[in-house]
């Protein structure tokens, strides 16, 4: 147990490191998220006032299209050195591959989330700050839940002819239940008094979500990339 | 194929002959009138939808960890029947829709989670079709996550109102409307066999050239 | 296999103009249960017969095409087969 973690630690370190030194995937990413945004403010926002109940919904759009971004380019990076084979190479737990890529993907989304929110409170006049637990426990387990999906598809994907278009394409379809708590969880919090038993109900579900899926991952990871 | 197929085959294929007029001879539904007929080809497809992606599901995961090339074609048949039998779902569903409820369309947990499961295998198809080398396994992956994704959107879309009549209309069927639903039942599960005993043979047959083309080759 | 496709595209645009063309709910309560009786009832404000024909045309229509889809790839891969059988054994 203490071996996979370690194994897990050090992927994600390494990872960050690769990042850290260009930070290509997070500029890009956080600018795409920011630009995804203003389109949505440009759509939405009429003579000042934005459209009801719609902040929930473009933050959940902004995350799930700037961490599909993100998860291609972390993967078309392992790919073009090819070095996800030489760590699938490695004397390890597989799963602990598959554990580390995710927690670097969460700390990527995660950057990113905190730039998101503000903005989207800014531009949509949504009240965030007035249920911030909730609201972190909603987002920690939305993003987990994608991120898990996301992070098995990508690294299947890496193989794959036109895996820039087939990767939303199988993300979506799956992680449409994410999107649908996440936004009524969100929704729930930005009512003019936030209505706390909903977005519990909703967070709850992201977890067994989170549970469900991480399982899956873990269990299926090793058969699906072994060539 | 099996000497049972071309019986069945005929089986199959009478009933489907008969089934109008059984349809038409069942009784009219109080309030819905005529349009409650579509019922009985909706909700038999329907129930086929969801059972071939539980069999594309359960015969994906059994390629993944015993790598079984028969699973793997049995998953794609099943897949392409489950895209098959959504689309007769998702086209006769609005039509009745339209005409009980006044709309084509409803975000209710069981149009939801129908419309999810028949985009997550348009998706698979789509996988299988254009992801090249290594497809079977992404493909495979697809069903997997699909099928464990249907009860999360179920109960997702549990919180908008529900309009769809329950399952449990069908054990409380009227004595003609029953005899009429599991005629049609029938019909569709025959038919479901034999397009996914076919699709099957394709894929073995299939799978033979490409083994015979490499033989040719050396 | 082209053929499917286009197929396929052309019903996701019908499909997708109708869920467009969605109304907001009426005020109509679900039923609980059919309940059967002997004639069609005569006030009926959209006509049910165009629906229910259209359904059922739709349903066999979908399943002539697929089993002919299946018969055509069916016949070409036995085809192929049998000339591949045949290849290999003249060799």
């Amino acid at each position: 147990m203490n071996d996979f973690l370690r194994v897990a630690w050090i992927v994600m370190r390494k990872d960050l490191t690769v990042e850290m030194r260009s930070r290509e995937i997070l500029y890009t990413t956080v600018f795409f998220a920011v630009s995804c945004v203003l389109v949505f403010a440009f759509a939405l926002v009429r003579e000042g006032q934005p459209m009801e109940d719609a902040a929930a919904g473009i933050l959940w759009i902004a995350i799930a299209f700037s961490g599909t971004l993100a998860l291609g380019r972390t993967f078309e990076r392992e790919r073009h050195t090819e070095t996800l084979r030489a760590l699938m190479l490695a004397p390890s737990d597989r799963p602990a591959i598959y554990v580390g890529k995710l927690l670097g993907m969460l700390a990527l989304m995660a950057v990113v989330e905190i730039v998101l929110v503000p903005l989207v409170g800014l531009l949509f006049h949504a009240p965030f700050q007035a249920s911030p637990f909730w609201l972190v426990v909603l987002i920690l387990a939305g993003t987990l839940g994608f991120a898990s999906v996301g992070t098995i598809f990508a690294a299947m994907l890496v193989r794959a002819r036109s895996r820039d278009v087939l990767l939303p394409v199988l993300l979506y379809p799956i992680t449409i239940p994410v999107i649908i708590a996440g936004v009524r969880g969100t929704t729930a919090l930005l009512q003019s008094t936030p209505d706390e038993p909903m977005a519990r109900f909703w967070a709850a579900l992201l977890v067994f979500f989170d549970v469900v899926f991480v399982t899956l991952s873990l269990w299926t990871f090793e058969p699906l990339m072994t060539e | 194929m099996s000497k049972a197929f071309t019986p069945v085959a005929f089986i199959v294929l009478a009933l489907f002959a008969l089934a109008p007029a059984v349809v038409a001879w069942a009784p009219f539904e109080q309030t819905m009138g005529l349009v409650q007929k579509i019922f009985y080809y909706h909700v038999p497809s329907a129930m086929l939808m969801f059972i071939s992606a539980f069999v594309c599901g359960i015969a994906s995961a059994v390629y993944l960890f015993k790598r079984s090339a028969a699973a793997d074609r049995l998953a794609l048949a099943a897949g392409e029947l489950v895209v098959l039998f959504g689309l007769i779902v998702m086209v006769t569903g609005p039509l009745w829709g339209r005409k009980a409820w006044g709309v084509w369309w409803q975000w209710d947990a069981k149009l939801t989670s129908a419309l999810l499961l028949w985009m997550i295998f348009i998706a698979y198809l789509m996988v299988r079709r254009f992801g090249g080398p290594g497809s079977e396994k992404l493909g495979g992956a697809m069903a997997v996550f699909g099928m464990a994704n249907v009860p999360f959107v179920y109960v997702s879309s549990m919180y908008w109102r529900t309009l769809h009549p329950a399952p449990t209309v069908v054990p409380t069927l009227q004595p003609g409307m029953r005899g009429a639903f599991y005629f049609c039942v029938t019909a569709f599960v025959g038919l479901y066999v034999l397009l996914l005993t076919v699709r099957r043979r394709i894929g073995e047959h299939e799978a033979e050239v490409e083994r015979l083309h490499l033989a040719l080759e050396d | 296999m082209k053929s499917r496709v286009s197929i396929l595209i052309v019903m996701l645009v019908v499909f997708g103009a109708m869920t467009l063309s969605a109304q907001q709910p009426g005020s109509s309560t679900p039923p609980d249960g059919f309940v059967p009786v002997n004639a069609a009832p005569q006030v009926d404000q959209l006509p049910a017969a165009p629906m229910v024909i259209a359904a059922y045309a739709f349903v066999w229509v979908a399943l002539v095409v697929y089993v002919w889809f299946l018969w055509r790839r069916l016949a070409k891969v036995e085809r192929e087969l049998a000339d591949l059988n045949r290849r290999i054994q003249t060799r």
